[in-house]
């Protein structure tokens, strides 16, 4: 128990009498990932009542889900949302990135700032605006419906990670490359975008994820045949409580630790 | 020997002045052209809309001008409700996330890049996860038959059970739950930054370490606590999830009255109302705390002048 | 690598403002073929802009720069057909050493049989042959700069644009790096515009020195002529060590502190001028030494043992300080006088030049 009595830091003060706040530093962390965990063994209760932890274990929860019509409709509705939204809103924002930091002014703060307004806006009247906009443009419950509203959600999340790795990118490369004869785009191509590549594959798993968990906006504007998965989850919420909700959570935090890992993994720069 | 030379000759003092300046205006316009998609999508899809939706607040069931809407927002005691259950959530989520969050910043600030790296992965799960799984996972936590109770009357702190859920605490525990990461990662960005020769400046002054962490690196870290604090808080304001799961009905935040306004009442005219003051609201908000602590901070990847 | 032919430079009026601010104030400048011309200046002169200017980075407000007799102060910096070397190198993190080179030559349209060929013979040049395969990031320093190099001239470009290039380096690499840049460019005899704020550098290693400050050219001229006769105050000041006195002239005749001074290529001023010298050119003389130099009395206020030399603080007759070395041998140091004492020193008439006192 030496660890006790070295110091911790630059003030001499030791570990031993900073225990409490790492013990507090660990409640804090339990606190924020424990719950999101204990969905997942709950998904494989035998039982048909919520119960942690589980009695017996079994996939019938599982079995329901894959073999419920409504719930593999929705899946592949949010999945094929959210893969869209990441196709549409990654090149957008990459373009209004590159923009931006090439204007460098008053004009591209001002319009940097409205690209982040669809975060700023409480959700809830993005969702019933657009809600009662694409009830007179005949949009509700359309797939691209759900598309383009997730887009304006998913841009600022990508515009703010790839306008900060072009921000700590050196340019000077790019010029380099433009000096050696290549004409900007090229550059940007050759270039630029292989070093920033982390940032884009992040912007765009971000972008997947905005709309894969998004929940409120989806309750207005996607339902019938293309209903998504939250929203389902929701309405399930509300009337009645059966494990395939914790089912489909596990499959949602699977999905979302997949997709954060392949960012880590791929996203990276080569070394030799 | 050769001096630098002055415009001697008029007739060639702008030399190539215009094209030049032609060619400037070219490359700006494409550089502008680059963030039209973006800014098209946006402002059709949500701007256009939201000042369509807010056009309806003025406007009586006959389509005629009117300031009703507005009027019985300020007669009717339960709006004045929604607000204060709305601030009240917001203001406790934001100190409770400050209290519990800027200590395992700085622990997290402390730790060696291996370690922080795997703790700051055990920050962004949760935030990447959907907030439906999450409240969701506090649902049956809080139960009665839940997770908590049951552990409670085992070790036994409490004999009954305990309502945790579908009450005001049990949506603040989830909002607080949700905004965490929120609060944690601008904090832990901008501890990060703080140059560490600064406390042993402070140690080799004489200072102890109590007095050197609230001089020298509290402070010092306020600028990342007030940007997760104002985001904290400004998220809240709309929060409509959360408080519909966990408040068992009795939690109506401003969103959800929004929501209710819609789904039962079909009062378009109301919920458009609401829905300015709380647009108001947070705008309000956003640009005092830009004027105070710079726009740059809040966005995190500024490209202010 | 064959020789091919280089071109000459010709700027004109060019102009750029930032606000109020001008970095480049109508400058004109003219390089010869094959030159190796620097641009030396303090930090905000004008000079990292004026050669991005021919990089085609940044658009001037105004003015005309040609390479040969084309005129590209519009061209796109792609069809400038430059090699340019950056401070921080700019070697591209995601490729090898190889690719790095080759990257202009495929650009081109060159066959790899071809490509493969140059880049291990830049490499060859630039003293790192064999090292297309490493990365960049198992290179020192040096050998980065260099693969830089190879990089920008692989493709025998017309003009070669370096900005500071050896300043990242330390002192000892910098000065073999100094001889090296200078080899090379006598083996390949293009036009090279250097971009440094270290006078010692640009004496090294320029064909002609363009001293800028506040967006102008305060005088271009060869190192020996810019050390020997600078134009103004400033450009004095800024390239090595100079003392200034403050003399009376009239009738073309030099007088400091009354005493008349032999003083050559005397120009056209009257009234109180400066007289420039650099001080590593005066004599320490014996007291009764006959000398055909200029004197100058004064007395030692302070002497300061700097290890290979001596400073000696001197306050002349008109009382203005001056500092002399001398150095700390035992023969040296034994004429020496003390402190309080009295000392001559000599001048030679080609040592110093008169400037007005404003100017520059």
């Amino acid at each position: 128990m030496r660890w006790l009595s070295q110091p911790a830091s630059a003030t001499q003060v030791t570990h031993g009498s900073r225990l409490w706040l790492y013990a507090l530093a660990a409640l804090v962390l339990a606190f924020l990932t424990l719950p999101t965990l204990i969905v997942v063994p709950m998904s494989f209760s035998g039982s048909q009542y919520l119960e942690f932890p589980p009695r017996q274990w079994s996939l019938r929860w599982y079995q329901s889900y894959l073999g419920s019509a409504s719930w593999m409709q929705a899946t592949r509705t949010s999945f094929a949302a959210g893969g869209l939204t990441m196709l549409l809103s990654t090149p957008l924002a990459l373009m209004a990135a590159y923009g931006l930091n090439a204007l460098r002014g008053r004009w591209a703060a001002i319009i940097y700032a409205a690209l982040l307004t669809p975060i700023i806006v409480p959700v809830i009247l993005v969702g019933i605006a657009v809600f009662y906009a694409y009830v007179r443009l005949k949009l509700v419950n359309s797939l691209m419906g759900i598309v383009l509203v997730h887009s304006i959600l998913a841009i600022p999340v990508a515009l703010i990670v790839i306008a900060s790795a072009l921000k700590s990118y050196d340019m000077n490369q790019e010029l380099v490359a433009r000096s050696l004869g290549a004409h900007r785009l090229k550059a940007f191509l050759l270039i630029t975008l292989p070093q920033i590549r982390f940032a884009v594959i992040t912007a765009a798993v971000l972008s997947f994820l905005t709309s894969f968990d998004e929940v409120v906006v989806a309750l207005f504007v996607s339902g019938g045949d293309n209903s998504t998965l939250t929203r389902n989850m929701f309405n399930a919420l509300r009337d009645q409580i059966d494990p395939t909700i914790a089912t489909i959570s596990t499959i949602m935090i699977v999905v979302s630790s997949l997709l954060l890992a392949v960012a880590q993994l791929f996203g990276r720069p080569k070394k030799q | 020997m050769y001096v630098g030379g002055k415009a001697r000759d008029m007739t060639v003092g702008a030399l190539n002045a215009a094209d030049l300046r032609r060619d400037a205006r070219q490359e700006h316009w494409t550089m502008l052209g680059l963030t039209v998609p973006a800014l098209l999508l946006v402002t059709v899809t949500m701007l256009v809309p939201i000042v369509w939706l807010f056009s309806l607040s003025f406007l009586a069931d006959d389509g005629a001008f009117s300031l009703e809407h507005y009027r019985r927002m300020l007669e009717q005691p339960s709006y004045g409700r929604n607000f204060i259950v709305t601030f009240e959530i917001s203001l406790l989520t934001t100190a409770i996330a400050i209290a519990v969050g800027y200590p395992l910043a700085y622990v997290l600030a402390q730790l060696p890049p291996r370690a922080a790296n795997l703790c700051l992965i055990a920050v962004l799960l949760p935030f990447w996860t959907s907030l439906l799984v999450r409240t969701y996972a506090w649902l049956v936590l809080l139960q009665r038959q839940g997770l908590i109770n049951k552990w409670g009357i085992a070790q036994g702190w409490w004999s009954e059970p305990l309502a945790l859920v579908h009450n005001f605490s049990g949506t603040l525990i989830g909002t607080v739950h949700i905004m965490l990461p929120f609060l944690i990662l601008p904090v832990y960005g901008t501890m990060k930054s703080i140059d560490g020769s600064l406390m042993n400046a402070a140690a080799n002054l004489g200072a102890s370490p109590v007095r050197a962490f609230w001089s020298i690196y509290f402070p010092l870290s306020l600028p990342g606590l007030a940007a997760g604090a104002l985001i904290v808080f400004i998220l809240s304001l709309g929060f409509y999830v959360t408080p519909a799961v966990l408040g068992g009905g009795k939690v109506t935040m401003v969103s959800n009255r929004i929501a209710n306004d819609i789904e039962i009442f079909f009062n378009w005219g109301a919920a458009s109302a609401l829905g300015v003051v709380l647009l108001t609201l947070t705008l309000v908000i956003v640009y005092a705390a830009a004027r105070l602590l710079g726009l740059s901070r809040i966005a995190g990847a500024g490209h202010a002048p | 690598m064959a020789q091919s032919a280089s071109l000459p430079i010709a700027v004109r009026e060019l102009t750029k403002a930032y606000g109020a601010v001008h970095a480049l104030d109508h400058v004109d400048l003219d390089v010869k073929s094959g030159e190796f011309l620097t641009l030396l200046g303090p930090s905000g002169s004008g000079k990292t802009t004026l050669l991005m200017v021919l990089a085609g980075f940044v658009r001037p407000d105004s003015g005309s720069i040609r390479f040969g007799t084309q005129e590209v102060v519009r061209l796109a910096p792609h069809k400038r057909d430059l090699g340019m070397v950056f401070q921080n190198y700019a070697l591209f993190p995601h490729m090898n050493v190889a690719a790095n080179i080759a990257f202009p030559l495929k650009l081109r349209g060159i066959v790899s049989r071809e490509i493969a060929r140059r880049v291990e013979e830049a490499l060859e040049l630039v003293q790192l042959g064999g090292y297309g395969e490493r990365h960049i990031d198992q290179l020192s320093g040096g050998q980065r700069q260099r693969v830089a190099l190879a990089r920008a001239i692989v493709f025998e470009p017309r003009i070669v644009l370096m900005d500071e290039p050896l300043s990242a380096l330390d002192k000892q690499l910098r000065e073999a790096m100094q001889l090296e840049l200078r080899r090379l460019h006598e083996r390949l005899g293009t036009t090279t515009i250097y971009v440094t704020h270290d006078q010692r550098e640009a004496l090294t290693m320029s064909d002609r020195i363009a001293v800028i400050n506040h967006g102008k050219v305060m005088q271009l001229d060869t190192p020996r002529r810019i050390y020997d006769r600078p134009a103004n105050p400033f450009v004095a000041e800024f390239i090595g060590e100079s003392a200034f006195l403050g003399v009376e002239v009239a009738a073309g005749v030099c007088r400091f502190a009354g005493r008349v001074l032999d003083v050559r290529n005397m120009p056209a001023v009257e009234g109180r001028c400066q007289l420039m010298l650099r001080p590593e050119r005066l004599r320490i003389l014996d007291q009764n030494e006959p000398t055909a130099a200029n004197v100058l009395d004064g007395t030692v206020a302070n002497v300061v043992f700097q290890g290979d030399t001596l400073l000696l603080l001197v306050r002349l007759a008109d009382g203005s300080a001056i500092s002399v070395r001398s150095p700390s041998n035992e023969a040296a140091a034994s004429t020496v006088p003390g402190v309080g004492g009295p000392i001559r020193l000599g001048l030679g008439s080609g040592d110093a030049i008169v400037l007005p006192i404003d100017g520059g």
